[in-house]
């Protein structure tokens, strides 16, 4: 029971101690309503509406997700939007991540310019995030 | 001169009858006809210009029924909140004069209509690269013009897009960018070699000094005035 009290006590002095830095704050200098300084110009926080932050990998050999919806990006025989983007010679332009440059071996080991036709459908192995429960229960046990 | 005396042929008894004064009809007859005559011809070329400017008409022809199902797959078509932009919001522009140009343009329609030219899968795709590429010219050479009736990037909002759309918008809008450099294929299946193509045609329409500067739009001279003017702040 002293004990408790005395927490008490140390809480309450800790709490006036700190009001009173506010208050005598409040009375020295004009204060901006944002985090910035008055003399300098507000940044807004980005507004998130999706989880633009990438997953982390569950796996070491898990193929990266996508952080971003591709509903409405063709995939197919004739055309591949992805690569719009994530191409080596897009990718430093739109700032998107490149390829791995595993995705530029043919099924021969050698080195091609563009993308390799075994690693065209991207969304074979790439698909968007979601924090979703499984569809199927898995026992799945990754190398080590 | 054997025709000495014959009555004047047709075009000059009609260029007569235009050329010499009203004889019989009074000048309030003449103007109120006149007015009339005016209003109901106007309407009525109107009424019939924009029948021609349906999704009806536009897929009534057999070639239309093919790019009309690709359409019927994207956001134009079928979206959260039910609101379309029909074939003739895109592929025809609003203003008078550019709208009559599309419509005499477009006749050649019923020409490769006639003689077949796109009338099957593989022919349509053997065009489509040639097709899309005419739609990409007259885009640039516009600003999307069209797509601007609807999108603009005055109205854009960018902080409450998703944060990819936003960065890439205003990227877009300080390099004086137009809607058709990145959104190729938003209503139509893309073809083989689509971004390659493009490239070339917008390095053609450079050269030839044929890419208008965006209207009503302050674009920094340079990408590198802008981050020093923010760095700076």
């Amino acid at each position: 029971m002293r004990k408790y009290n005395y927490v008490s006590a140390l809480a309450a002095i800790a709490v006036v101690l700190i009001s009173g830095v506010a208050v005598a704050d409040q009375a020295g200098t004009v204060k901006a309503l944002r985090n910035d300084p008055l003399d300098h110009i507000n940044r807004i926080d980005e507004v998130l509406h999706q989880e633009t932050r990438r997953f982390v990998r569950n796996y070491r050999q898990q193929p990266p997700l996508i952080p971003h919806s591709i509903d409405q990006y063709q995939i197919d025989l004739s055309a591949n939007q992805c690569l719009a983007c994530h191409d080596w010679s897009n990718a430093g332009d739109r700032g998107a991540p490149t390829l791995s440059m595993t995705h530029y071996l043919d099924r021969d080991g050698q080195q091609l310019d563009a993308v390799a036709g075994t690693r065209w459908f991207c969304n074979q192995c790439h698909v968007p995030q979601a924090n979703t429960p499984p569809l199927v229960e898995s026992t799945f046990v990754p190398s080590q | 001169m054997s025709d000495h005396g014959k009555k004047p042929g047709f075009f000059r008894r009609a260029f007569r009858l235009l050329t010499s004064p009203a004889t019989t009809f009074s000048m309030g007859g003449l103007l109120i006809g006149g007015f009339v005559g005016g209003i109901l011809f106007w309407g009525g070329f109107h009424w019939a210009l924009e029948l021609t400017n349906t999704e009806e008409f536009c897929i009534s022809c057999h070639e239309m029924e093919r790019n009309f199902a690709e359409y019927k797959e994207t956001v134009h078509y079928n979206n959260h909140s039910g609101v379309r932009a029909t074939c003739p919001d895109c592929h025809v522009p609003k203003e008078w004069q550019h709208k009559i140009k599309a419509k005499v343009l477009a006749s050649k329609d019923v020409y490769h209509t006639l003689v077949g030219t796109i009338d099957t899968q593989e022919k349509y795709d053997a065009h489509r690269l040639g097709m899309a590429s005419q739609s990409w010219v007259k885009m640039k050479k516009s600003d999307s013009r069209e797509c601007r009736n609807c999108h603009n990037f005055e109205y854009m909002d960018f902080t409450i897009q998703e944060n990819r759309a936003a960065a890439n918008h205003q990227q877009a809008l300080d390099e004086g960018l137009t809607c058709i450099d990145c959104h190729q294929g938003v209503a139509h299946n893309l073809p083989e070699n689509y971004l390659e193509t493009y490239r070339a045609l917008v390095e053609e329409l450079a050269d030839a000094g044929e890419i208008p500067a965006p209207k009503g739009r302050v674009v920094a001279e340079s990408l590198g005035d802008i981050k020093a003017f923010l760095n700076a702040n």
